[in-house]
C-alpha cells in the first residue's frame, strides 16, 4: 500500500493551488489514496442550496445507513477540498498538515 | 426536503393526446399552485445561459388542494382469488427459496395468505429477524407459530414444508438444505401443537414475497417485503392434490405468474421483481433464458424494487393543437419555496408539417438514471470523479426515500443490480436547476437552437422505438442532446434506415449508443438493462442472467453485439473523468475540402472548446473513431481534444487486461474526437464524441468556435444539395 511520506509539503501545496485537473504522479497517488478510503465514514458535503454552503458530512457503516455532519460549513467546494484533504493527511499520515 | 414533487402518467405526448399529472405535497402544504411552461434552459448556474422558460396559457394553469400521496415499494407476487381451501381443513405449503439480505435484520414474508379483517385471519410463512424460518397461524382468535432454530443461509437455495393438520393438531415446519456444507445436516424440523381449526382461504389473496397489509381501491400496499429469489411456491390440501402451484418459468417476458395445478389460481407480479433469473436447477446449461425456461424457475424480490406509484392524479391536460413542438413542464409550487418542474415533450401531430429538424430528447438514457444513487452509495465515486461527492437537496431526499425506487446504475438494498426503470414516478434528476447532467445538460441544445431562431421539433426515444425510421425520415436533420446512451433494436434499426436513406445525424454528445435497452409492449413507460462483462458499469449481473427478460435478447453494450457506436456515428466510447474538462485541436483532416463548410470562420491553430459552463468542450465522457469497429474509412476525425487529466481513463472494454499507465497523461487512447462522414443518398454524421460540448454553446453570448462549428454543420446538413 502507497504511504504518504509528511515530508512532501510540495505535494499539499500542490494541490491547494489545483484541487482539480491534471496533477503531477506522486500527487495522484496521495489523492487516490485519500479518496478510496473505505465507505464507512466517507466524507460527502451535502448542499441545500443550489450553489453552496456546504456541510461536511460523512457516510454511515452502508448506503442504507444515515449520514452524518460534522459541523463544518463551507462557503466553496475547493475551501471544502482542501479542509478533507487535510483531515486525510493527518489520519494517513498521523502529523497535522503544517499548512494553513 | 423536497417539499413538493410530481409526475406525469408518460414523458412524450402529441397534442390531442392527454396527459395526467400527480403530485405530492411532502411537507403537507395545504394547496399548491401549477403552472405549464415551455422550458428553454435549466441552467441556472452563475456562468450559464440562465434558467428560462416561458409561460403556457394552459386550461390547467391554477391552485390546486395538496395531499401526500403515498407510496407502496417493493414487489410482490399476488394471487388475488387465493385458493380453494375449506374452513378447517389441513394445508401444506412449500417453497424453494434463496434469501439475499438478511443483513436487514426484519422480518420477511416468504408466502402468505391473510385476510385483510382486523383480526388477520390466515398464515405466513416468514424469515425472523435472525433469518430463522418461521409459520405463523390465526383463525383470529387464537394463533399458533412454529420456528427452526436454524437461519436460512444467504445465497444458496433451500427447500421450506409446512405441513397444518387439525386431525393431529400439529403444525410441521420443515427446512431443507438443497446442498450442504461438511457438518450441516440436510434438514432441520420443528413442530408446535394448535387445537383450533384453520380459517377458510377461499378468496383471500396469496402473497409470495410480502404480506398484504391494507388496500385503497385496487391498490395494495404490503410489509414485510422478502429480498432474494423464491421459486415454485404450492399450496395443497393435506393427502390431495395442489390447489395451487406456481411454476414462475412460465410467462418469464411478462407480469403474470401461472398456476400450473390445474385450478387457474393464476396470480401476477407487482413493481417489477426481476424474472429471467436462474433457478435452483441452474448449473450454466444456458446463459439464455429462453433456450431452457425450466431452468429460470425463480423470481428476484427486492424491497426496493418498484414499477408504478399510482398516485392520485390531480389534473388532466390535453395538448392543444396548436401547442408548438417543444420541451415542457408543469411547473409546481408550494408554501415554502416548494417547487418541482414535471418535464413532458411535446411531438408534433402526425399530419402538422415538421420543421426541417428534431432534436432528440434522449428519455431512455433519463430513464436508466432515473433517482440514481450510485454517487453516493458507491466508495469509488470520489476517485472516479476527482471530487468530493455533493449531495443536493434531491440526493438528501432521496437517500431518505428509497420508495422513490432506484436507476439502473444502483445496486438493489441486497446488493444485486437494477434491472428495470419506470417514468411512473417523480425521476428527481431529470429536471431543470439540478446538475448538468443528460435532461438539464440537454437543454443547453434547446437553448442554442431557440437563440439562433431555428425552428425545431422535439422528438424522444421512446416515440422512435414505437415508429421507427418513419418519425427520423420527417426531418432533415436531427440533432441529438449530450449523452444519448441507451437505445432499443428497433431504435438503432431506425436510425441505420435513417442515414442510409440521407438523414442527417448531429450527434452532439458523449458515450452515445452505448447500451441496449428492452421495453415491454404491456409495460409503456418501463425499460430493461442487463449489463454483462464489458462496459463502464457500476455492477455485473450474474452469469446467466444477462438477457433481457421482456425479449430474450442479450443485454450489454452495443459493441458486444456486434453493433457498436463507431459504425454508425463514427465514434465509440474510450474514456471518462469528471474532474476538469478541456479542449480540441483541429487534425490535418479537418482542412479536407469536403470538412471545409465545417470551419468556415474558425482559424487554422485556434483551440476548439476551451470554455464554456462546464469548462471546457472536451469533458465527461469520451468518444473516438475506431476503424476495427465500424468507422466508416472515408471518416474524418477533424479534432482531437488534448491535456485531460489523470482521472481520465480507458473504459475496461478497450482493456484485455490491465497494465500501467491507462490515464489521459499517459494514455493517447484516452482523448474525444470530432468525427464527419457522409452516409448513402446524401446522408452524413457529425459527431462532437464529448458530452460537455453542448455545455460550450452559449459561451460569450453564443459567440465562439463551438458554437461556430455547430452552426456550420446544421446550416449545411439543412441545405438539400449533395454533400
Amino acid at each position: 500500500m502507497y504511504e504518504i511520506d509528511p515530508s512532501r509539503l510540495d505535494l499539499a501545496e500542490e494541490f491547494r493551488r489545483k484541487p482539480y485537473g491534471r496533477h503531477s504522479a506522486e500527487l495522484q497517488r496521495i489523492l487516490n489514496r485519500m479518496r478510496t478510503e473505505p465507505f464507512d465514514g466517507h466524507y460527502v458535503l451535502l448542499r441545500d442550496g443550489r450553489f453552496g454552503p456546504y456541510r461536511l458530512a460523512r457516510l454511515g457503516a452502508t448506503p442504507a445507513d444515515p449520514i452524518t455532519e460534522t459541523g463544518q460549513v463551507f462557503q466553496s467546494v475547493r475551501e471544502a477540498e482542501w479542509t478533507v484533504f487535510k483531515l486525510r493527511w493527518r489520519k494517513l499520515t498521523g502529523r497535522d498538515l503544517p499548512l494553513e | 426536503m423536497l417539499k413538493i414533487v410530481g409526475y406525469a402518467d408518460r414523458l412524450s405526448v402529441r397534442p390531442g393526446e392527454s396527459l395526467a399529472f400527480k403530485v405530492s405535497c411532502e411537507a403537507g402544504a395545504s394547496d399548491y399552485e401549477a403552472e405549464i411552461v415551455r422550458l428553454i434552459c435549466g441552467d441556472d448556474s452563475p456562468q450559464g445561459p440562465g434558467f428560462k422558460a416561458e409561460p403556457v396559457a394552459a386550461s390547467v394553469n391554477g391552485r390546486y388542494p395538496g395531499r401526500r400521496q403515498r407510496v407502496n415499494a417493493g414487489s410482490f407476487g399476488v394471487i388475488e382469488g387465493g385458493v380453494a381451501m375449506p374452513a378447517g381443513a389441513g394445508f401444506s405449503v412449500a417453497v424453494l427459496l434463496q434469501p439475499t439480505w438478511l443483513a436487514k435484520r426484519a422480518e420477511q414474508a416468504v408466502i402468505a395468505c391473510r385476510a385483510l379483517t382486523p383480526n388477520r385471519t390466515g398464515w405466513s410463512l416468514v424469515l425472523d429477524a435472525m433469518g430463522r424460518p418461521r409459520f405463523e397461524l390465526s383463525n383470529g382468535d387464537e394463533q399458533a407459530a412454529v420456528t427452526i432454530d436454524r437461519a436460512v443461509p444467504e445465497r444458496r437455495w433451500s427447500k421450506l414444508l409446512v405441513a397444518v393438520d387439525p386431525v393431529i393438531g400439529k403444525v410441521r415446519l420443515t427446512h431443507c438444505l438443497l446442498d450442504t456444507l461438511p457438518g450441516e445436516g440436510r434438514e432441520a424440523a420443528a413442530e408446535v401443537a394448535f387445537s383450533f381449526a384453520p380459517p377458510a382461504f377461499d378468496g383471500v389473496p396469496v402473497t409470495i414475497a410480502a404480506e398484504l397489509a391494507e388496500t385503497d381501491g385496487a391498490r395494495l400496499f404490503t410489509a414485510r417485503h422478502f429480498d432474494g429469489k423464491i421459486e415454485a411456491p404450492s399450496i395443497g390440501r393435506l393427502g390431495d392434490k395442489d390447489r395451487g402451484r406456481w411454476d414462475f418459468s412460465v410467462g418469464i417476458d411478462s407480469q403474470k405468474i401461472a398456476d400450473v395445478s390445474g385450478n387457474d389460481r393464476h396470480g401476477r407480479l407487482i413493481n417489477l421483481p426481476t424474472r429471467a433469473v436462474t433457478g435452483h436447477n441452474w448449473k450454466g446449461e444456458t446463459l439464455r433464458w429462453s433456450d431452457r425456461p425450466e431452468l429460470y424457475g425463480a423470481v428476484h424480490f427486492h424491497c426496493d424494487d418498484l414499477h408504478d406509484m399510482e398516485w392520485k392524479t390531480d389534473f388532466r391536460w390535453t395538448i392543444p393543437g396548436d401547442l408548438p413542438s417543444g420541451v415542457y413542464a408543469a411547473k409546481l409550487s408550494c408554501a415554502g419555496n416548494g417547487e418541482d418542474f414535471v418535464p413532458f415533450f411535446v411531438l408534433p401531430a402526425k399530419n402538422a408539417t415538421k420543421a426541417q429538424v428534431a432534436f432528440l430528447a434522449s428519455t431512455f438514457t433519463f430513464l436508466a438514471y432515473a433517482n440514481s444513487h450510485h454517487g453516493y452509495e458507491d466508495a469509488l465515486s470520489e476517485v472516479c470523479y476527482g471530487a468530493l461527492l455533493e449531495l443536493g437537496p434531491a440526493e438528501q431526499f432521496l437517500k431518505e426515500r428509497r420508495d422513490f425506487g432506484i436507476s439502473l446504475y444502483d445496486r438493489h438494498r441486497d446488493g444485486s443490480g437494477g434491472v428495470y426503470s419506470s417514468c411512473h414516478r417523480p425521476i428527481l434528476n431529470t429536471r431543470p436547476k439540478r446538475a448538468l447532467w443528460n435532461f438539464n445538460a440537454d437543454l443547453h441544445v434547446v437553448d442554442w437552437l431557440t437563440a439562433n431562431g431555428q425552428k425545431f421539433d422535439v422528438i424522444t426515444d421512446d416515440v422512435i422505438h414505437e415508429e421507427g425510421a418513419a418519425l427520423l425520415g420527417d426531418y432533415r436533420c436531427i440533432i441529438t442532446g449530450s449523452h444519448p446512451e441507451y437505445h432499443s433494436t428497433k431504435m438503432l434499426d431506425a436510425f441505420e434506415a435513417y442515414l442510409g436513406g440521407g438523414g442527417r445525424l448531429m450527434y452532439l454528445g458523449g458515450n452515445g449508443f452505448y447500451w441496449r435497452i428492452a421495453t415491454h409492449p404491456d409495460l409503456p413507460g418501463v425499460i430493461e438493462v442487463r449489463r454483462g462483462e464489458a462496459g463502464t458499469r457500476c455492477f455485473e449481473l450474474p452469469p446467466g442472467e444477462r438477457f433481457h427478460s421482456f425479449t430474450a435478447e442479450n443485454g450489454g453494450l452495443w459493441r458486444s453485439q456486434g453493433r457498436a457506436p463507431q459504425a454508425l456515428v463514427g465514434v465509440g466510447f474510450v474514456a471518462e473523468g469528471f474532474d476538469e474538462n478541456s479542449h480540441f485541436i483541429r487534425t490535418e483532416q479537418s482542412f479536407d475540402p469536403r470538412a471545409a463548410f465545417i470551419f468556415e470562420g474558425v482559424g487554422k491553430d485556434e483551440k476548439i472548446g476551451d470554455f464554456g459552463v462546464l469548462g471546457g468542450a472536451a469533458g465527461y465522457e469520451l468518444d473516438a473513431a475506431d476503424p476495427d469497429l465500424g468507422t466508416p474509412p472515408h471518416a474524418l476525425v477533424l479534432a482531437r481534444s488534448v491535456e485531460h487529466s489523470n482521472v481520465y481513463l480507458l473504459t475496461p472494454e478497450e482493456l484485455l487486461a490491465g497494465f500501467p499507465g491507462q490515464d489521459a497523461i499517459e494514455n493517447p487512447k484516452v482523448r474525444a474526437e470530432l468525427v464527419y462522414f457522409e452516409t448513402g443518398n446524401d446522408g452524413a454524421v457529425f459527431s462532437t464524441g464529448s458530452i460537455t460540448w453542448s455545455a460550450s454553446l452559449s459561451h460569450d453570448g453564443y459567440q465562439n468556435n463551438v458554437a461556430r462549428i455547430t452552426g456550420n454543420v446544421l446550416r449545411r446538413f439543412l441545405d438539400p444539395r449533395p454533400l
